[in-house]
């Protein structure tokens, strides 16, 4: 099913991923093809690892990405990067937003982390970029786009117009963040 | 017009189209977001019932009364439902009654991976086993018209992957199919034994009916392919086997139960390998073998957890050769720390268990956030079994070992659990003499499963305000003369208050009262921090199990981003080494 693309995109309960996965898929909506989204709620969402799949194409069955599959993987968080690696396909994308938030393990002493995911990363696949959305959205006057950010980060691997992802942008958040959330998706362009 | 909706979003949206008047519902992972989006139609009533029997109650007295009901749960809400479900299966409906069972291969959010597939047989009703948003929708429809048609409560099973995956799906107007006349009906609805003898032989020759229906519904199809391999499969299975396994001939099962036999045998005498490939039990395997058809199932397929496309091709790869292969699975490169989900910052069930752990109490768990009592380093939970079973067993472990050890004992149960079967537990607590301490953490909401309003909020699932239950007078109510009420905030009271109730050798209730930090508004929510020069480096303040404290080297570091500023740390800090601004000079 070459005619398919799958992005997963992971992160820490809380983070914002949720709505990335909607403006993405509301974007995909828009060109009209078929798309499948799949995400677990429940328990996870207490500061666990999240993740969602993202799968559209001319005709999509199956909701959920196999391990080697996906396309691009939009990391919120290093940890998150590294867990959900094996999921990316050969000459796969990698984005990966520069942060660490602690796991329990780590916190409690019992388990490092790790210190190189990002070079453990790159030894493996070339195409890993790597940006500062904290950073970023703080430029763009609101410390809590993080996700817009990333996802203006995301449209810059997918071939779609822009045009369309400011429409479902401007659709998908509250009007009073629209100014910030527009100059964060233009943050990582 | 297409929309993309999860299978609990199209659900909530079939049963509007279908007409339904009434929808009721116990919040539980996967099912929660059907009745939350069936309380968004106008047309519908929605409520969230006290528990799942009492929705499928309330869903069968709407039938009954001439109505349209949708009743939604997760698999193990059937369990409390079950006493109504098997009755109803004989009385029948008059408007059509749907049953959602949503079941939770993976235990992605749950106690245990039952498949309630075995209800819908063990009960006599027909299950229905959609495999994408559409066909949720769509079943949904078709399961109120098989209500009404074969006069019995339908069952549509859903898993995770269903109910929270989200497809297109067309949209259709709602059919106004109104109330049904309703008649008072003695033989039919009144269940004594001689009405029920009756009515057991109509639900035998129904299930007869349903048989034939089941070799002639579009529900189940095949699609024809290459005939060397033929797969029979259901849910969202079907969806995997279609993308991976593209050469094969396909049995697709729209209804689970009843099976259609003569389908089935047709179809396996026309494949030269015949394999049934279902999540969790061999429910439909069994069948076919039992009719002394060869198949293969779960000789080749786990019966535990998911199954996956990655399964599938892995196990499929010797039969099959137009088989989509996928790369070897693998770790990632370094060695990754689990991400377990954790009580929140400013969660206020952190401090009770915090103070358990500290007692060495033994504490009977209950099912919500405060199950994350368990994990380390709070470790402060023994046993965890199902809703509401907190009390009983509390009661149980006394009565094993007599009032010494209730002196160290306690039960622990939310607001919302206790409403749903606690009350019942704490009845007995004492009629049945026991001595436990039952604290009953209200936190206002019910808030594992996204914060869902109960009886004990004082709101209902559509937003109009009720009087809520006055948790201190139920339990005084049933006998409890001892009912203390307090601030979880509060260390060193709660401290004070647990010893005390764990003394008295009578039955006693202590209420932890403070709002959900995810749902507080008021709050200061000003992040604390360490004064360095003052950090001893006891890590006292490490057994709270707070996300936001985290070690370093010798000392400590306070993560401001995610500081709810709820200041337990403040409190268990013997050094007066964590400060807040405006709380003291720094």
């Amino acid at each position: 099913m070459s005619d398919i693309i799958n992005i997963l995109i992971v992160g820490v309960g809380g983070q914002g991923t949720i709505l990335a996965s909607r403006v993405l898929s509301g974007v995909v909506q828009k060109i009209g093809l078929d798309v499948k989204v799949s995400e677990i709620h429940g328990m996870a969402q207490r500061g666990g690892s999240v993740v969602t799949q993202v799968r559209y194409g001319k005709e999509v069955a199956s909701p959920i990405i196999p391990q080697g599959e996906a396309d691009i993987i939009l990391a919120f968080e290093k940890l998150e990067a590294l867990r959900w690696l094996p999921y990316l396909k050969q000459n796969g994308s990698i984005l990966i937003n520069d942060q660490r938030i602690d796991p329990m393990p780590v916190i409690m002493g019992t388990a490092d982390y790790p210190a190189d995911a990002i070079a453990a990363i790159r030894s493996l696949h070339k195409n890993v970029i790597v940006i500062d959305g904290l950073k970023l959205a703080i430029e763009s006057g609101n410390s809590k786009a993080v996700n817009v950010v990333l996802l203006g980060l995301l449209s810059k691997y997918l071939d779609i117009d822009k045009k369309i992802w400011l429409e479902t942008l401007r659709e998908t958040v509250p009007a009073k963040f629209l100014d910030a959330n527009m100059k964060a998706f233009e943050a990582a362009q | 017009m297409k929309k993309l909706l999860t299978g609990n979003e199209a659900i909530a949206r079939g049963a509007w189209e279908a007409g339904a008047l009434v929808c009721s519902a116990y919040p539980g992972t996967p099912s929660t977001e059907i009745i939350e989006n069936a309380a968004k139609y106008t047309e519908m009533y929605a409520e969230w019932s006290p528990n799942e029997k009492v929705a499928l109650e309330v869903g069968a007295g709407a039938s009954i009364a001439g109505a349209r009901a949708l009743v939604a749960m997760k698999h193990v809400g059937v369990n409390v439902a079950a006493d109504p479900l098997f009755t109803l299966a004989y009385t029948g409906v008059n408007g059509g009654l749907v049953l959602i069972s949503a079941d939770d291969p993976g235990m992605h959010s749950s106690q245990n991976e039952q498949d309630n597939r075995h209800f819908g047989r063990a009960a006599k009703v027909p299950v229905l086993e959609p495999s994408d948003s559409q066909e949720s929708k769509d079943f949904t429809k078709v399961a109120f018209d098989l209500s009404e048609n074969f006069d019995t409560p339908v069952m549509v099973r859903i898993t995770t992957r269903v109910a929270h995956s989200q497809s297109l799906v067309n949209l259709s107007d709602r059919q106004e199919t109104g109330l049904k006349k309703y008649e008072k009906n003695a033989l039919k609805y009144v269940m004594i034994p001689a009405h029920a003898r009756h009515r057991h032989i109509d639900v035998e020759a129904r299930l007869e009916k349903l048989r034939e229906y089941a070799e002639t519904t579009p529900l189940n199809r095949i699609e024809w392919n290459d005939t060397k391999i033929g797969i029979i499969t259901n849910g969202i299975t079907y969806q995997y086997v279609k993308e991976v396994l593209k050469g094969a001939s396909i049995l697709k099962l729209g209804i689970t139960f009843p099976l259609p036999r003569k389908m089935i045998s047709e179809f396996s005498k026309r494949v030269d390998k015949l394999y049934v490939i279902e999540e969790l039990e061999p429910f439909i395997e069994n069948h076919i073998r039992s009719w002394g058809i060869e198949v293969h199932g779960k000789d080749v397929f786990p019966a535990i957890g998911e199954i996956l496309p990655e399964t599938i091709s892995e196990k499929m790869r010797e039969f099959s050769e137009n088989i989509q292969l996928f790369s070897q699975q693998t770790d990632p490169p370094l060695n990754t720390p689990v991400r377990p989900p954790v009580l929140c910052p400013g969660c206020p069930h952190r401090g009770l268990f915090y103070v358990l752990n500290k007692l060495k109490v033994t504490v009977a768990g209950d099912i919500g956030c405060y199950t994350l009592g368990s994990l380390a380093p709070l470790n402060a939970i023994d046993t965890t079994i199902c809703m509401g079973a907190s009390i009983g067993a509390a009661i149980g472990m006394e009565k094993a070992r007599g009032k010494d050890f209730a002196r160290k004992l306690v039960a622990v149960i939310g607001d919302s659990t206790f409403i749903h079967s606690g009350i019942t537990g704490l009845i007995n607590t004492v009629y049945n003499k026991a001595t436990t301490t039952t604290i009953i953490l209200d936190n206002r909401t019910t808030g594992m499963t996204g914060h869902q309003d109960n009886p004990a909020t004082g709101l209902t699932v559509k937003g109009d305000p009720i009087k809520e239950v006055d948790l201190v007078l139920l339990a005084k109510a049933v006998g409890v003369e001892r009912v203390v009420v307090v601030d979880p905030f509060d260390l060193e009271k709660l401290e004070n208050v647990i010893k005390n109730e764990l003394a008295a050798e009578e039955p006693s209730v202590i209420i932890t009262k403070r709002k959900c930090a995810l749902i507080e508004k008021n709050k200061n929510t000003t992040p604390c921090f360490i004064l360095e020069e003052s950090c001893t480096g006891c890590m006292r303040c490490m057994r709270l199990g707070c996300p936001c404290i985290i070690k370093e080297g010798k000392k400590v570091r306070i993560n401001s981003t995610q500081c709810a500023g709820c200041e337990l740390c403040v409190s268990v800090c013997n050094s007066g080494a964590i400060g807040k601004e405006g709380l003291i000079d720094v």
